[in-house]
């Protein structure tokens, strides 16, 4: 997984709420096998004016020059500022895996859906919970100074402004010592699988059935 | 020391070990496979040269991809890229030695409609799947919850999952439910009260007499949209209702395991003294047949009420939210949903495509004939098995006489990634769960409500409500 330490970048704002993940990948492109790719179908519905699907030629189609990531001032953004329960919906990981296709680092929202936010973290994107009104503040100044530039330092725990005014956010020990190390998850775990087998061990004695194998195919 | 909720039991039961991070980790009983999620994570297990841990854990099927119209072999799938994932995933199953129910299987259909059906979910398990409508599985008092690809990797190479444990939620619905009132009724009617953030970061508890008075089917239904509710995982405690739905399936247990597991199995409920950090009363003297009207599942209303008015609306961000979606919609605040037209109708999803849905649908819909103003009627049953059973009763006789579409299980209309799909501007009466903005075909209009909802607004090509059809 990408290691994320300090990130310095263009801040593009997307103001609404309940962003769901039909929205930020659709149904179309989640046929792909592949992990990369879906950046030229990010926010398809909103940043095209016509109907996507696999394989096209995304350069040759009419983009929606109303839709923040067209927008001249936003090209080269790397982090989303987002309104409440971003990343509600289906459970697809393609949803994170198009907004780092794209070039987003850090999605900075007043709440997450679950799923979404536990899949940022798998895909070296990190997302960011600050507080309602602490979001407003940062909507207000990018409004007020669009190209405004953010820093996400992980480590320290902040985003910070040009102006130096900082933003503490929480995180999850495990997932922040991932993330900085570019760990590998199931590497980790399988360092316990002693623990995992005689977990099993116990189980199989108290609730044999789990453990049936049935016939294949 | 006060006793313990359900998901407490679940989750002690299941915790391989604490880490002094905070972090947990969850062994996974139950693994459910389908083709849209897990080709990245087969590929990720051969890159790193990783084998299963425990092939019998897993279980696969195809679903979201498949057309609803006959075919025999991956062959006939016409679009190229559903087919490669079809025949994708039956290349992963063989070389890694999982059971899928495939192509032409009886037992082929919608995840979380074959996993119950088999008995591949029993109570008491750990159930997740590449698909955030996993919770439904939560209805056989199961700790079940979606995830994404690479969590479907670690699974499959540990069967366990990085877990923090979630908070307890109870909602409770207590009384007795009215005629024509089901169970999507109840869900659309409590996510329209607490919203579709309202319960995140908790397990949800679905409890109270109006609950337990649900069949297994209706419970799963409920179960399923605790994820348009925010959490991840809804459950509802073991009764006989349970206990006599699991019996007899061909991977529950039998014999003396029979006894053994029921005894355990009638541990599963909350203890009288246990706590919440939530509770939400809901009263089923209050629940009428719902409608959604928006682009979100908590933008929901009665069937005979009119729609709201943004301007009252004392929120900002959710005030233009509902603008945004009137727009999108192409509706205006203050009409009667009945008032709103119906171009098609879908009757499927794993929310509402068991028997019990079927035979509401077919309720409604015998000796009585779609609307001409309806361009389609969809009906899709969520497995093979259901498919069969609906047959046996008669039930796609009935649908055809009344000019509805009789198709092959799959998940079909809910997302459209297969060719079941609405054109622009199309108002359909769904019984899915979600309506956001083009799930169900680009520029598409979904209104989500009950199969008996959906079958009376196939009949008169407007929403009317059941509740006054003889």
């Amino acid at each position: 997984m990408e290691k994320f330490v300090k990130h310095e970048g263009l801040v593009a704002p997307l103001d609404r709420a309940n962003v769901d993940t039909d929205q930020i990948i659709p149904k179309q492109f989640l046929k792909s096998i592949k992990r990369t790719g879906f950046g030229p179908n990010l926010f398809d519905e909103w940043r095209y004016l016509d109907e996507g699907y696999p394989g096209q030629d995304n350069d040759a189609r009419p983009e929606n020059p109303d839709f923040v990531l067209n927008r001249p001032e936003y090209q080269g953004a790397t982090v989303l500022l987002a309104r409440r329960n971003f990343g509600c919906g289906s459970s697809r990981e393609h949803a994170p895996w198009a907004l780092m296709d794209f070039g987003f680092r850090a999605v900075i929202a007043p709440s997450f859906a679950d799923i979404f936010y536990n899949n940022c973290f798998k895909n070296g994107l990190l997302p960011i919970v600050l507080s309602e009104e602490q979001m407003e503040e940062l909507f207000q100044a990018e409004a007020a100074n669009p190209g405004l530039r953010l820093t996400v330092d992980l480590e320290a725990q902040q985003v910070r402004t040009p102006d130096g005014k900082a933003y503490a956010f929480d995180i999850d020990e495990f997932r922040k010592h991932c993330l900085l190390n570019g760990l590998d998850e199931i590497g980790l775990t399988l360092q316990e699988a002693d623990t995992i087998r005689a977990y099993e061990e116990r189980r199989r004695a108290r609730e044999p059935w789990v453990f049936a194998e049935h016939a294949s195919h | 020391m006060a006793g313990k909720t359900l998901y407490d039991k679940l989750w002690d039961a299941h915790l391989v070990a604490q880490r002094e991070d905070g972090s947990a980790l969850i062994y996974i009983d139950r693994h459910i496979i389908h083709e849209v999620t897990s080709p990245q994570a087969f590929e990720g297990l051969r890159l790193a040269g990783r084998q299963p841990w425990r092939t019998g854990a897993a279980v696969a099927t195809i679903d979201h991809n498949v057309p609803t119209t006959p075919f025999k072999s991956a062959a006939d799938i016409t679009d190229e890229t559903s087919r490669i994932q079809v025949q994708t995933l039956q290349d992963n199953t063989r070389e890694f030695g999982i059971t899928e129910f495939g192509i032409g299987d009886v037992r082929q259909g919608i995840v979380h409609v074959m996993a119950p059906e088999q008995g591949a979910v029993v109570p008491g398990m750990t159930v997740v799947c590449g698909d955030s409508h996993t919770s439904t599985n939560g209805a056989l008092a199961c700790l079940a919850h979606g995830i994404g690809t690479s969590e479907v990797e670690h699974v499959l190479a540990t069967q366990t999952l990085v877990a923090k444990k979630m908070k307890n939620m109870q909602v409770k619905v207590e009384g007795d439910l009215g005629p024509g009132v089901t169970a999507k009724d109840v869900v659309l009617h409590i996510i329209g009260v607490i919203g579709t953030a309202g319960g995140t970061g908790h397990a949800i508890e679905f409890a109270g007499s109006a609950i337990r008075s649900l069949s297994m089917e209706g419970r799963m239904t409920v179960c399923n949209m605790a994820i348009e509710a925010g959490a991840r995982a809804g459950m509802v405690a073991v009764d006989d209702t349970t206990v006599d739905y699991v019996k007899g399936r061909p991977m529950a247990p039998s014999g003396e395991q029979w006894a053994q597991a029921e005894a355990y199995w009638r541990t599963l409920v909350s203890d009288d003294d246990a706590r919440f950090d939530t509770v939400v009363e809901i009263d089923a003297a209050d629940i009428r047949p719902q409608v959604s009207w928006g682009t979100s599942p908590e933008m929901v209303v009665a069937v005979d009420a009119n729609l709201p008015d943004p301007q009252a609306e004392s929120d900002e961000v959710k005030r233009s939210g509902m603008l945004r979606a009137y727009e999108y919609m192409g509706l205006k605040p203050g009409i009667k949903v009945g008032d709103i037209p119906v171009d098609r109708v879908f009757i499927g999803s794993c929310t509402n495509s068991r028997i019990e849905d079927l035979r509401a649908a077919a309720d409604v819909a015998r000796g009585r004939k779609k609307a001409d103003s309806v361009k389609q009627v969809l009906v899709v049953p969520g497995s093979g098995l259901v498919k069969k059973q609906a047959e046996q009763e008669g039930l796609d006789k009935i649908f055809i006489e009344a000019g509805f579409e009789w198709r092959e299980p799959g998940c079909s209309m809910c997302l459209a990634m297969n060719p079941d799909r609405l054109q622009p501007g199309e108002h359909c009466a769904s019984t899915s769960n979600r309506n956001f903005e083009g799930r169900q075909g680009n520029g598409g209009r979904t209104h989500l409500v009950s199969p008996a909802m959906a079958a009376a607004a196939a009949v008169a090509g407007h929403f009317v409500d059941v509740r006054g059809l003889g």
